[in-house]
């Protein structure tokens, strides 16, 4: 019992502790606001290169502190929102985002799983059609 | 018969895509920039004090943009290589020493070796924004336009060397 209570102590301490660390890598806002708005909304559609499933807002890895800093010049110089990921998206490729526009390549992603339904509704039609009509009678049994 | 084809065939099909994905790297991000003009940018030369380098100068020549840094163990296993490389003196390698010191730059260079033509220093890691970089080590082959023709991503092995990037550089010459 005091095993227990004592890891449980441990896992609390542990928790606090990680908590503290957070908290002290917050860093204040930066001054302007409005900004660190935009830069909060943008940077969670947005997908750390290093630690991929992260997003940017998220991230702590060094590159994401870097492309945070960079897009927060980018507005402080009165880009617009589309402008910014404009220019991530030319250096880092669609993958920044989280989500993909819809052509050519990003078809079959957008569309598959509706492609998929279709078939999956053909063949439920042709199944139950086959029930139906009889044939498959001594199976339902 | 066709009850147990059809399944079987689908989970052949599954398998196919599961085997190959085994040999996938999700970290291997295509790059945007490959066939496209090699990002302009001028920087410092590293051990050359004063000296600013010009990615102007390179206009005509086929040559190799490594990315590298002190800190990167990565770098290090591929570091061999190089040397290898820069022995034969036919491949141009330049280095971009990415968010380092000049110090602990020179120190590795002296210790193993310097495989490079230059090496330029990207203290605060714009150029490497630029270029998309999001894992040294990165090569990147630049052609005599200053098109980057391709991106390599994590360390040269000579198996790549010798299967992409030589064949593309005698294309290129």
């Amino acid at each position: 019992m005091k095993k227990l209570l004592v890891i449980v102590m441990l896992a609390y301490s542990f928790l606090l502790n990680t908590n503290i660390v957070f908290a002290a890598e917050a860093k204040p806002l930066a001054e302007d606001p409005v900004i660190e708005a935009r830069l909060k909304a943008m940077s969670q559609e947005l997908r750390c290169l290093v630690c991929q499933n992260q997003t940017l807002a998220d991230s702590s890895a060094p590159l994401a502190e870097d492309l945070r800093k960079e897009i927060r010049v980018l507005m402080h110089e009165g880009k617009s929102d589309k402008e910014v990921v404009d220019y991530l998206v030319a250096r880092y490729g669609d993958f920044v985002r989280y989500r993909p526009p819809v052509n050519n390549e990003t078809a079959l992603l957008w569309f598959g799983p509706f492609l998929l339904l279709i078939i999956g509704g053909f063949v439920l039609y042709k199944v139950l059609k086959k029930q139906a009509s009889g044939e498959n009678f001594e199976a339902e049994e | 018969m066709a009850k147990f084809l059809i399944p079987l065939a689908l989970f052949l099909i599954t398998v196919g895509f599961l085997f190959k994905g085994l040999f996938l790297d999700p970290h291997e991000v295509p790059s945007p920039l490959v066939g496209k003009p090699a990002p302009m940018f001028q920087a410092p030369v590293l051990g050359e004090a004063g000296k600013t380098f010009n990615i102007e100068e390179m206009k005509g020549k086929v040559w190799l943009l490594n990315v590298w840094a002190s800190w990167c163990a990565a770098c290090r296993e591929e570091h061999p290589l190089l040397i290898e490389m820069a022995k034969t003196k036919k491949i141009i390698t330049y280095g971009l020493d990415y968010k380092d010191t000049d110090a602990e730059a020179q120190e590795v260079l002296t210790t193993m070796g310097n495989p490079y033509n230059k090496v330029l220093t990207d203290v605060d890691g714009k150029i490497g924004i630029d270029y998309g970089v999001y894992g040294v080590p990165e090569t990147y082959v630049i052609d005599k336009a200053g098109v980057i023709r391709y991106k390599q991503i994590g360390p040269l092995t000579p198996e790549i060397l010798l299967t992409k990037i030589v064949p593309l550089l005698k294309e290129l010459q």
